[in-house]
Parts: C-alpha cells; structure tokens; sequence
C-alpha cells in the first residue's frame, strides 16, 4: 500500500477540490480537506477495504495567525494497524467561528483530545457530548496556546521587572 | 531506663525548679509538647516530594525532630508541606487541605515552584501558595536538600514553642485568614 495509492484514492472518491496540499513528511502522507469532508473522509478511511485505517492515534488544534480566513486548524493523526501505515490530515476553519464536526461518534478517543483542542485553542466540535475544559481550571476565560498573548501573565506584580534585571 | 547519655530529651523551658517541682509557664510547656510532636502532612506534587521521601527515610529521618507520624489525614495534621508545583487548577485542593486542619496549623514551603511558582512562570501555574494560604515558612531551592527541608522544618519546631496559646485567638491572626477569605 503506497502513500499515493491513498492519496488517489481519496481524489476519486472526494473530488480535487475537497483535498488538496497533499504531500509527505517523514515517509508519511499528509493531506489537506475541507472542514466538510473530514469526517466522511475519516468514515471511508476506516471503512476501505485495503486501507483500514481504523485508529486515532492523536487530534491535535493548531493556530496559523497570519492565515487569514484559516487560522485555526485541527490534526488529525490516523494509522492502520494492519498495513502499518499512517496518515495526517488537516482541516481549518476560521478564527471567527471555529466550528468542526466531531469524530467521537467513531472514535471515542476522540472525546478527550477534542476537549483539550477546545480548552486550549477554543475550536468547538459540533455535536461532542461534553465539550468542557480539561486540563485548565474551569474559571479561565482565555484559550492559552492560541497565539495572541503575551508569553508572561500579565496579572504578575511579584516580579517585576526591576528585581529581575529585566 | 535508657541511659540518658545516649538519648537526648528535649530541653526544658526556661522556669523555676526546685526539690520535686518544676515551674514554668503553660505556653512554653504546651510549646515544648507540640513542637516535638509535630504531624506533618505531606502535600507533595513533584521533584520536592522526592526530596522529601528521602528527607523521611532513614538516612535523613524526620523522625529526630518528633515528627515520624505522617498525617494522611489533613485533621489530625499539624503542619501542611506543600512540595512542588502547585498548578492553578490545584490550588483550590491545597486551600481545602488547609482548611480541613485543625488549628493549630502552620504551613511549610517547600521548594522554588510552592514559594513563588518558580521557573513556571506560567498562565497555568500558581505564582506561590501564599496567593491562596499564609505560609509560616519558605524552604528556598530547586529542588532543596533534605537539609534544608530539615532545617524549616526546625524553624516551624520554632516558631511552635514560642507561640503563645492565644494566638489563634487574636484578631491580627484572624485578620490574616480573612486577608484570605478564611473565616
């Protein structure tokens, strides 16, 4: 099973326009969708015949600051166990309205990571049973690894910049 | 008997003895019986806690300083250890530890990360325990040595038998806990 073999395939079963970017990195496919076609995507990967690539190994957010109109993207990391083959793909959406349909209902692995793209990245995955924060403290009202912070907490008045040589 | 060569009591307070009777105040005497018998809770969260254990095994051995009962329980515990990073997502556990121990209580910090968050100067970490409880007593270093975990504990042992029985009644003390919404 080659890395093209996948990436044709998935052409002719969604179009050109639903994926594109492919490419490969460290001997590993990775292709770009529509936040649209992610999940039936993920559906016919899991169901295909040869390529079964039936699990999640991580689900990952990520922000693009400067990509306008995609800022904010999700990961998805994919292997098949039996072919020991894996796949990335990603999909963005906008910073605006971060919305991405959930995958829980085939992985449920998924619940955890995709709590932890929201809690950190503020994405929302439509229709996730329990779409809360769950590694920061419930009160935040920030998503701390988008890139529009400043790197100190800028509440701190314990250390100022004086008694550190700043 | 043990053989008072070997064995080191504890020194009396200062007071006034005579033939079969000794005199003193009740503080240093209460003082004396509570700072040898201390029972520490540990509220270890990371590299500190390790030098903690070893502080608690044999070759360190807390138990010298009357404190070998370690208190599981934060109500029968005298003094809270915070060692470690306390993330802010934790830090309502410790402040709840606390308030589930008895007075007297007094509270050791243990290491850079639960005096002042240390090198986690971070959006997710607490920039000291004294933000959420007051702290008696700050152990500096990254991690430190038993030693000096040995020697703040020494310094509670302290500040134990100088307190006057009152205080916990005072209002400058109640004034500190309200200073942290403890009631």
């Amino acid at each position: 099973m080659e890395n093209q073999q996948i990436s044709e395939a998935l052409v002719a079963q969604f179009g050109a326009d639903a994926v594109y970017g492919i490419g490969e990195s460290h001997g590993i496919l990775q292709v770009t969708t529509s936040v649209e076609t992610i999940v039936p995507m993920i559906h016919f990967l899991y169901a295909h015949p040869t390529f079964k690539f039936q699990f999640l190994t991580d689900l990952a957010g990520i922000h693009f600051p400067d990509a306008k109109g995609q800022e904010l993207g999700v990961i998805y990391h994919l292997h098949s166990l039996e072919n020991n083959v894996r796949l990335w793909i990603k999909a963005y959406a906008p910073i605006e309205a971060p919305h991405f349909p959930t995958i829980t209902d085939l992985y449920a692995t998924a619940n955890w990571m995709e709590r932890e793209a929201f809690d950190f990245y503020g994405i929302i995955f439509d229709g996730h049973p329990n779409l809360t924060r769950i590694l920061n403290m419930d009160e935040m009202d920030y998503h701390p690894m988008r890139k529009e912070y400043p790197l100190e907490d800028a509440t701190r008045h314990d250390k100022i910049d004086e008694l550190f040589g700043r | 008997m043990s053989d008072s060569s070997t064995v080191q009591v504890a020194e009396a307070p200062p007071g006034v003895e005579g033939a079969g009777f000794f005199a003193t105040s009740l503080d240093n005497l209460v003082g004396l019986a509570r700072a040898n018998s201390l029972w520490p809770l540990p509220f270890a969260t990371s590299c500190c806690g390790i030098e903690f254990m070893s502080t608690m095994a044999s070759h360190y051995d807390i138990g010298r300083f009357g404190a070998e009962r370690l208190s599981f329980s934060a109500r029968q515990a005298d003094v809270l250890m915070v060692m470690g990073t306390i993330s802010k997502k934790m830090a309502p556990v410790v402040k709840q530890v606390y308030l589930q121990m008895a007075e007297p209580r007094w509270v050791l910090s243990v290491g850079a990360c639960a005096c002042s968050g240390g090198i986690f100067d971070t959006y997710s970490v607490l920039q000291g325990i004294d933000r959420i409880i007051p702290v008696d007593v700050y152990v500096p270093g990254c991690p430190p040595r038993p030693e000096q975990i040995l020697d703040g504990f020494m310094q509670i042992q302290e500040l134990a038998k100088k307190e006057s029985t009152r205080r916990r009644n005072e209002p400058e003390y109640k004034a500190l806990l309200a200073s942290y919404g403890i009631e």
